[in-house]
């Protein structure tokens, strides 16, 4: 009698996790959908709202009018740029700093931990720190983009706990009595070990920088510096179309191209998301297990 | 050598206050030799130093301007002293309490929203068997995470759109609207809170998926041969789990409680909804970085911050008390 409630009780329960799952998978996935169908469906179905999943009236426009967009074009090369530069700067300084401050015997490091704490807690705020990039003279420089945000603590943290765990004090005395110094140890030895935490830093910092917009916002003048958020910033927030001619150079008349431009600024929209979000739907799926690793890393010490 | 147990009182009490002399002058020496020895690792520490002097601590004494008349051909030092002239004005501009309310009222809104989710969401991923739709599921819910800002508000405003978003058209079916849902003021903290919603709470429980991983399966197995339902183990077993993690991030989140997320709403601001958007931290970029008034940004960002870390060591004080859980 008991076992056969319990199991009806289970499967009640079991059917509730799976609906309440599926609810929360239908919520997240239908605008990741939308956006992908409308980016290569007709404009005038989209807008009217006849294209509500699946793709209908297939058509390119949207891809057309990026590619024909140099606008797009640097904002995606200075992005690039800005993404490497910063990864190579933020790992220079993240990765060194993490392993000093694993090793016990370091005299010192709470201070040091302690000192890079407090800035997460208490820091000067938007205006002192423009202050200081522009009292350096870095504003509408490649400095500005890649120096202010250039190492976060958090990230510090994960790294030196992961280095705790994996670079012991022995192997460490070991290699100091075979006559090995601590940085070639740490360039021989350390690094090879942490692929796996350097990946997952690469990868934050990387996102990071991609993403961000409010310090090219603030720190760039230069549209020619740009980076991709600045002119995604403009077509899709200020829904401001970057180049005139575009919507002259699908359609033949001008009467035509003005009919035409609020809808092609519309399916550009749905393009440029994919567009630049690209770089990310590509990687993710290979590398979610090591962003969620970083994230637990950070949560056994946190 | 005299084992000490056969020399008289005296003999040992010397004997011991010159071994601990010893022992401590040791112990410097030890300390001395570690840090002569790991001169490398300090060089390791130099950029990051530097970094947080700079980018960090000199912002810090940057706050001067707070209490002074900035004048930037001066320096933050040679600028007049004004006391506490900024903060004042600010107390008793007309815009003080509407900055703060919406301020209060989008964190608070946030807080009571978004942070139960990502809890359920673990606890839910938690009770089922790991396969095709658990990993389907959680990629799909992570995903959203790595969408941009820039790109998440051009969503909802592509989605929200009265001529052409896709909400309005459904509400259209039941002859609803059309709603300008972005120049409505009273729609701003609903979609700034269920946005973010949307795009954090697969990646928030992923902490707590960290935290569940932890627990025996013995547990579970003495409470099923006990007789608890699963409903009871979540309640008795997983949720006091979680506990410890769900203060950590409470904390957190009261630490931030007046610097909600500011380039968002930045972002998802326009002058028809300015009424509920306008918050401590967009009116100190506008007033700050558009309109230059370097101090008297300065000064509301200061309050802002002080208020902050107030919160934060206020809830911290009485986690400790009340759970033994907390930041230090």
């Amino acid at each position: 009698m008991t076992t056969i409630r319990e199991s009806r009780n289970d499967r009640i329960f079991k059917a509730f996790i799976y609906s309440f799952l599926i609810v929360i998978l239908i919520i997240v996935l239908y605008p990741l959908i939308y956006i992908i169908s409308a980016s290569i469906s007709d404009p005038t179905l989209v807008s009217s709202g006849k294209m509500w999943l699946w793709p209908k009236g297939i058509n390119f426009d949207g891809y057309k009018l990026i590619f024909q967009d140099d606008q797009i074009w640097i904002g995606y090369l200075n992005t690039i740029y800005y993404t490497v530069l910063g990864v190579l700067i933020s790992l220079a300084i993240t990765l060194p700093a993490a392993y000093a401050l694993s090793r016990r015997k370091l005299v010192g490091g709470n201070f040091f931990m302690m000192m890079f704490a407090f800035t997460m807690f208490f820091s000067g705020g938007l205006v002192p720190t423009y202050l200081l990039v522009k009292n350096l003279g870095l504003v509408n420089t490649v400095g500005a983009m890649v120096l202010p945000n250039a190492a976060a603590v958090w990230n510090i943290i994960v790294c030196r706990t992961f280095f705790q765990v994996t670079i012991p004090k022995e192997l460490e005395e070991a290699a100091i009595i075979d006559g090995c110094s601590t940085t070639k140890l740490f360039f021989k030895v350390v690094i090879p070990l942490s692929m796996p935490i350097i990946a997952v830093m690469a990868l934050f910092y990387g996102v990071g920088q991609w993403n961000d917009y409010f310090n090219a916002l603030i720190y760039l003048s230069d549209k020619e510096k740009y980076p991709l958020q600045m002119i995604l910033r403009q077509i899709l927030v200020l829904q401001e179309l970057g180049n005139d001619n575009m919507a002259t150079s699908i359609s033949n008349s001008a009467a035509e191209a003005m009919q035409h431009s609020q809808s092609l600024a519309d399916i550009m929209k749905y393009a440029i998301i994919i567009v630049s979000t690209l770089p990310m739907i590509i990687v993710y799926p290979f590398l979610q297990r090591f962003f969620v690793k970083g994230v637990m890393i950070g949560s056994i010490k946190g | 050598m005299e084992s000490p147990s056969k020399l008289s009182s005296t003999e040992t009490a010397s004997f011991l206050t010159q071994n601990k002399k010893a022992l401590k002058k040791e112990r410097r020496r030890k300390k001395l030799k570690d840090i002569a020895q790991s001169w490398e690792l300090y060089i390791f520490l130099l950029p990051a130093f530097l970094y947080f002097v700079i980018f960090h601590y000199i912002p810090l004494y940057g706050l001067l301007i707070a209490f002074k008349d900035y004048v930037p051909t001066l320096g933050v030092w040679g600028s007049p002293w004004v006391g506490f002239e900024w903060f004042t004005q600010f107390f008793h501009s007309y815009y003080f309490w509407d900055l703060i309310r919406n301020t209060i009222e989008i964190s608070l809104y946030s807080l009571v929203v978004g942070f139960p989710l990502p809890i359920i969401l673990a606890l839910a991923f938690n009770e089922i068997k790991d396969g095709f739709f658990k990993r389907g599921v959680q990629t799909v819910t992570y995903a959203p995470h790595f969408i941009s800002l820039v790109v998440m508000v051009g969503m909802i405003i592509a989605f929200l759109s009265p001529q052409t978003g896709i909400i309005n058209d459904f509400l259209g079916l039941f002859g609803i609207g059309p709603i300008a849902f972005m120049s409505e003021p009273g729609w701003f903290k609903t979609i700034f809170v269920f946005s973010d919603v949307w795009q954090g709470m697969g990646w928030g429980s992923i902490i707590y998926m960290a935290a569940l991983s932890g627990i025996d399966p013995q547990l579970h197995e003495a409470a099923t041969v006990d007789g608890a339902s699963r409903w009871q183990r979540i309640w008795h077993i997983n949720i006091p789990t979680l506990v410890p993690t769900m203060v950590i991030l409470f904390i957190l989140d009261m630490g931030g409680l007046l610097s909600v997320g500011f380039q968002k709403i930045l972002l998802m601001q326009n002058d028809l909804n300015m009424d509920t958007s306008d918050v401590i931290s967009t009116f100190v970029y506008r007033t700050g970085i558009l309109d230059t008034q370097y101090s008297y940004s300065t000064a509301v960002g200061l309050f802002d911050a002080v208020i902050n870390a107030a919160l934060l060591v206020i809830v911290n004080q009485i986690a400790r008390k009340r759970s033994q859980t907390s930041l230090w």
